[in-house]
């Protein structure tokens, strides 16, 4: 009793507290307490790495020089870009250019990091230029395996047998492959072993193209070939879906890892068997983008970069945070454009802190929220909440919380929408 | 309002107090960042997407609504998920800070 009073009364003061002070001190939190500016150059402009350059500029009320290096002058969306490849939406719609950020005093520099000296606190870049810095923040992004398939060497081949698994040129052509499908004909879609970018995407992908399939070439037949033993994300959802609406349109195998391509015939090559198709989608593995190799960061599985997850700084490069698809999930966390914009923010607060001399915060918190279009009208989503904890030194999903939808429904689709544009502005505007 | 709050915290020793202040509004902050994606920064939702405008809400209604969606009273199709991740002390930072938004 005497605890709870106790507890209730500091939590007043503490909530008081903060009401008046501010109002008296506003800027104290997170302002740099050296004279001279700190500089903190960004490179990758995806989610992760686009979020924390605008956090940058508004939690540090510009008093932050942030230099953001990324190499394509848009931004595309990956969430909602499946719905490009079923015709209900267009890419220049997911399209944005980082004018919002240079509005934000963000200095954009189009270009590639080929080097860096964590001693120097430099980068060095494709065109030339070197870069000095006070703190640097990578999202890296993923890069594909190729090495892993032989028929994919080629530049011709990949161009023939697509990913589109960043959204871009990819998705256009893919979807230009698919409407000139024949009906009767077979799409197939190859699915890594898990961890991957956008767990549930290729399912998405799958319903999405079904439902355009259905409406336009109801003879066609999508073929999902499955490295993992069974559906990855939100499973019940989409088997339920496919089975009611798709049911004569999807063949779901699971346990069919890729071995290799042969691009011309446009053939997947498995353990057992070799399956043709019309059109084939080879979703490859994946790893940390290649930037995590040029800064040397240390790998877990030689793919994914380790991180403390307090600062999100590298375990092996204090001082080079790191964020987005490019990390080493914790526990039961995917790597989701949700995620990467939520650790961008996690990585912004404890650069400010520490350029201010001060500790990050010990109990950081990351929330996810994902949506997954069944077809253009309908959708399903899983979400999350994820804490810090100290005993092991990782993130762990808070139980009790989050969860998936009921059923897929019309209202969530509205809602998928809804995300896309608030996260979009959060990341970019 | 305000000065009499500040009388309070006065009272209590300013010197002692504003390094909590100051802790728990970078939380206020940062927690509320965990809500942007959906809600918009800080609370100021694009008006496009039809999400209701948190920045400026009234502190307990706000508190309320986050209440009944984690006791099942309000029905949600995420809302009651997500909040359940989130302590009573959390919440009751997070409404001031959107509160305090204009």
């Amino acid at each position: 009793m005497a605890t709870n009073d106790r507890d209730r009364r500091r939590s007043f003061i503490r909530q008081v507290g903060t009401v008046a002070l501010a109002s008296v001190l506003p800027a104290c939190a997170g302002r740099p307490s050296t004279a001279t500016r700190a500089h903190v150059v960004v490179v990758g402009g995806g989610f992760g790495g686009a979020t924390a350059a605008r956090y940058l500029r508004l939690w540090s009320e510009g008093s932050v020089d942030v230099t953001l290096v990324e190499a394509n002058p848009e931004f595309v969306s990956c969430p909602l870009s499946n719905l490009v490849l079923a015709g209900e939406r267009k890419l220049a719609d997911l399209s944005f250019s980082y004018d919002g950020l240079r509005r934000r005093g963000v200095r954009v520099v189009l270009d590639t990091v080929i080097s860096l000296d964590p001693v120097r606190r430099s980068v060095g870049l494709l065109g030339g230029e070197r870069i000095d810095f006070d703190r640097l923040l990578l999202a890296p992004g993923v890069d594909f395996a190729y090495e892993d398939l032989p028929g994919l060497q080629a530049a011709a081949a990949r161009e023939h047998v697509l990913h589109a698994w960043k959204a871009g040129p990819q998705t256009l052509a893919l979807r230009r492959q698919l409407a000139a499908m024949p009906d009767g004909g077979v799409y197939a879609i190859t699915i890594p072993l898990a961890p991957y970018r956008c767990p549930p995407g290729p399912y998405e992908r799958a319903s999405v193209v079904a439902a355009y399939l259905k409406a336009h070439k109801p003879r066609a037949k999508i073929l999902v070939l499955d490295a993992n033993a069974e559906i990855v994300s939100k499973k019940a959802l989409f088997a339920k879906a496919w089975a009611e609406l798709y049911p004569d349109i999807i063949e779901y195998r699971p346990n069919c890892e890729l071995r290799d391509v042969h691009a011309a015939t446009r053939t997947a090559i498995l353990d057992f068997e070799q399956v043709r198709a019309d059109v084939l989608n080879v979703i490859p593995n994946q790893r940390a983008g290649e930037l995590a190799r040029v800064a040397e960061l240390r790998l877990i599985n030689q793919r994914w970069v380790e991180v403390d997850w307090r600062s999100m700084e590298s375990t092996s490069h204090p001082g080079i945070h790191v964020v987005g698809d490019a990390i080493f999930a914790a526990p039961a966390m995917p790597k989701s454009g949700h995620l990467a914009n939520q650790q961008g923010k996690l990585a912004v607060a404890a650069i400010l802190e520490l350029l201010a001399g001060r500790l990050p915060s010990p109990t950081p918190l990351l929330t996810n929220t994902c949506y997954s279009f069944i077809d253009a009208r309908n959708a399903v989503h899983v979400a999350s909440v994820h804490r810090y904890d100290a005993g092991q030194k990782t993130m762990l999903p808070v139980a009790g919380a989050g969860g998936l939808s009921a059923m897929r429904n019309e209202f969530e689709a509205k809602i998928a929408s809804a995300w896309a544009l608030n996260i979009w502005a959060d990341t970019l505007a | 309002m305000k000065k009499l709050h500040f009388s309070l915290v006065a009272l209590l020793g300013l010197a002692a107090a504003w390094p909590v202040a100051a802790q728990d509004d970078t939380l206020a902050r940062n927690l509320v960042a965990s809500c942007a994606n959906c809600h918009g920064t800080d609370g100021h939702a694009v008006k496009a997407s039809g999400m209701e405008a948190l920045a400026g809400a009234d502190a307990a209604k706000t508190l309320q609504k986050l209440h009944e969606f984690k006791s099942g009273v309000r029905p949600a199709t995420v809302m009651q998920q997500i909040v359940k991740g989130y302590t009573d002390e959390e919440l009751a930072l997070i409404v001031g800070y959107l509160a305090r938004q204009k």
